[in-house]
């Protein structure tokens, strides 16, 4: 029986939060099912990946629906789903078709946000784990790092992961591509909301050092202020903030302008003309729209961060496609190269044979040809040696060469009857059998 | 081998060019590098044939249009070089290294007459007058290219109309410091140009100054940079307005390099420093 890559597993599309979670609650768990799989006597290598939003298993085996069913159980076991409830939501890919599934994830293009950076990572890590864990073999070895090299030509070649997707990100490229360094940037937020607090976030994340926040209600500030380890400040000293700051976000309830253009007109020349950055997700806005017009300051609204995402998320569809396309290539490379594997075992086979023969009929000739000199004797090895493998050598090369056409089985079982390579290969297991009694 | 060499570079240079256009559309970091490598030794065999050129007259090749090309396509070079060591800014090359080659192309399509070197030529302050002024308008050059960048830069962000080019070009800080800085250099070799001349001109002339058509322009051309120093530094002038005083001044400054070349026929234009009312 052949060896078969199989894949089963359960994503975001697949399965519910409340099933993803019971899976990936422990952080011990890759290991535990790591040593787990390495029990199953019909898995010869495995891989396991847990993320947030999904749970796969690599394995390579050659008896496939027992595997399954064995790691079915397993994940059952594990998240403390019963087996039939869990069987609803897993999917299971057989080889060609789990090669081109985990080319997918690693490029990124099976994410709930198609192009995200991070799952990449993530399989980098488990496969890390599943090397410490010794259960990756030369299949599995190979797959995953091809996986890495399609993720990496999906990246450099295609512009998927180019655009921000999500309205803080945006907000955060834009200010990138004023400011550049964020580093030594001030960031004021004025009011409070997911948005605004989430855009912050990103921006620390990106180096800003210095946050501001001012609130209507000062308690309300300092608490923000407090959480973001920034500066709580009072609502009328907004206007001396903007003097020093380089990125405002506003989103507050008021229902009229919190910074005109009157009141900008003026700051700018104080400035020295630093760029000034707005990010206003108030609805009704807080910033008014004029004050994009002045020199060196740029407005950008809670609409006009969606129009950039939109433009963004066409533009990574149109990408995803390039993509796809990348992912196939590469999964018919691989494709051709397990192909060849296939191949291996009878070439081992006959050549073991070969040499089997030799070594027997070298044993029965030196007992009648008498006592060698040493050159003698290694004079005739050699010339025994480069008759088997010069008449292996065609048979060898014709098989290799018809690894990847579908006329592959029929030399294969030529080959192996003609050898009479199956029958030894039964004898020789007997007889391994016999004398371990 | 003067000839030869000149082949050679030209033809690095204009490859590292092309190399450059390519990664300005597909973005693939190994072919900016291949190009830059290739950049650096065309311009290391184009300061190799300078010097050698240098060595044979004794006083830099600036004598025909021609030559001027070349040397002023070296100097835009080395500026984008020099530029490159500290800021790393890749995408400027591509705005920077074409038009360049496109110089030196030109080079080889104009005529040079033959030269008879006149001794008083062969003045060192001449030379130092000629390599800071040209190497003063490399800089500049780049002022010029980085605030055009910034324009179009500055126009997605304001407008908020995200072409293709607003991925490839850098933000507006990096290019606002990359304009002030080669506007630093450029102006302080200028100055050191126009002072090395005026002492050559002492030397050999017997005046500092004479009012002739290419110093009257370098003359304007110098107060303009002086003002959009003076604005940035002291004023705080920044951004679209010190991009476009940084264009006028450019505008000027080809003018004075190229133009009074040929419509004014003075001591300064290349071919007549042949027939100089010299001594």
């Amino acid at each position: 029986m052949m060896n078969v890559i199989l894949n089963i597993g359960l994503n975001h599309e697949t399965a519910p939060l409340e099933v993803r979670e019971c899976l990936a609650k422990d952080p011990k768990n890759p290991v535990l099912v790591l040593k787990a799989l390495r029990q199953v006597n019909e898995i010869k290598e495995a891989f396991f990946l847990s993320t947030c939003n999904r749970v796969e298993v690599l394995c390579v085996t050659d008896r496939p629906s027992e595997s399954e069913q064995a790691v079915t159980q397993l994940l059952s076991d594990l998240g403390g789903i019963p087996k039939e409830r869990l069987d609803e939501y897993l999917f299971v890919y057989q080889e060609i078709d789990a090669v081109r599934h985990i080319f997918r994830i690693a490029s990124s293009l099976d994410s709930m946000v198609v192009g995200e950076p991070q799952i990449l990572g993530q399989i980098k890590e488990a496969y890390t784990l599943s090397v410490a864990e010794k259960t990756s073999g030369v299949i599995l070895n190979r797959l995953l790092h091809k996986a890495f090299h399609a993720a990496k030509r999906v990246r450099s070649e295609t512009g998927i992961a180019d655009a921000a997707v999500s309205i803080a990100y945006a907000a955060v490229e834009l200010a990138k591509k004023i400011f550049y360094d964020l580093s030594d940037r001030k960031v004021l937020l004025i009011g409070a909301g997911e948005m605004a607090e989430l855009i912050a976030r990103h921006l620390l994340n990106f180096g800003v050092r210095s946050l501001f926040v001012a609130n209507r209600t000062f308690e309300k500030a300092v608490q923000l202020a407090d959480f973001f380890k920034g500066q709580a400040v009072s609502f009328e000293e907004i206007g001396a903030r903007i003097l020093e700051d380089d990125i405002v976000i506003a989103s507050t309830a008021a229902p009229d302008y919190i910074v005109t253009r009157d009141l900008l007109k003026g700051l700018m020349r104080r400035r020295r003309n630093r760029p000034l950055f707005f990010i206003d997700i108030a609805v009704p806005r807080n910033v008014e729209p004029e004050v994009n017009e002045i020199e060196n300051v740029y407005l950008y609204d809670i609409d006009d961060l969606k129009g950039v995402v939109a433009v963004n998320l066409e533009q990574r569809r149109s990408e995803a496609i390039k993509a796809e396309r990348i992912v196939d290539e590469e999964t018919i490379r691989f494709g051709h190269w397990l192909r060849t594997l296939e191949v291996v075992p009878t070439i081992i086979d006959l050549k073991e044979k070969a040499e089997k023969i030799r070594n027997m009929e070298m044993q029965k000739s030196l007992v009648h040809l008498g006592a060698f000199l040493p050159e003698q004797l290694q004079a005739v090895e050699t010339l025994t040696l480069s008759i088997t493998e010069k008449i292996l050598n065609d048979p060898i090369l014709l098989l290799k060469r018809k690894a990847e056409r579908p006329t592959k089985d029929v030399f294969l079982d030529l080959t192996r009857t003609l050898f009479n390579l199956d029958q030894d290969k039964n004898e020789e297991d007997e007889n391994g059998s016999q004398s371990n009694d | 081998m003067d000839f030869w060499l000149f082949r050679v570079s030209v033809a690095l240079i204009l490859l590292a060019a092309g190399g450059l256009i390519v990664f300005s559309i597909n973005q693939q970091k190994p072919v900016f590098i291949w190009s830059l490598r290739l950049l650096w030794i065309g311009y290391i065999c184009l300061t190799l044939l300078l010097l050698f050129q240098y060595r044979q007259m004794g006083v830099a090749p600036v004598l025909t249009f021609r030559a001027a090309l070349v040397f002023f396509a070296w100097a835009v070079l080395g500026a984008y070089l020099f530029l490159y060591l500290k800021f790393k800014l890749m995408i400027l090359g591509s705005f920077i290294a074409p038009p360049a080659a496109g110089l030196l192309i030109l080079s080889l399509l104009v005529t040079a007459p033959e030269l008879t070197i006149h001794p008083a030529l062969k003045n060192p302050w001449l030379s130092l007058h000629i390599l800071t002024s040209v190497l003063g308008n490399g800089m500049l050059s780049v002022t010029f290219v980085t605030a055009v960048m910034y324009l179009l830069q500055e126009r997605h962000i304001k407008h908020k109309r995200f072409g293709s080019l607003y991925k490839r070009l850098p933000s507006l800080e990096t290019l606002d410091n990359i304009s002030r800085y080669s506007l630093i250099f450029g102006f302080a070799l200028l100055t050191i140009g126009i002072i090395t001349g005026s002492v050559y001109a002492q030397s050999a002339l017997g005046t500092y100054w004479q009012w002739d058509s290419k110093e009257v322009w370098t003359l304007i051309v110098w107060l303009i940079y002086a003002i959009l120093l003076h604005e940035r530094f002291a004023v705080g002038l920044r951004g679209r307005k010190a991009a476009w005083l940084s264009i006028l001044a450019f505008l000027f400054l080809i003018f004075s390099f190229i133009g009074v070349n040929f419509w004014f026929s003075d001591y300064h234009r290349f071919e007549n420093l042949l027939r100089l009312p010299l001594l």
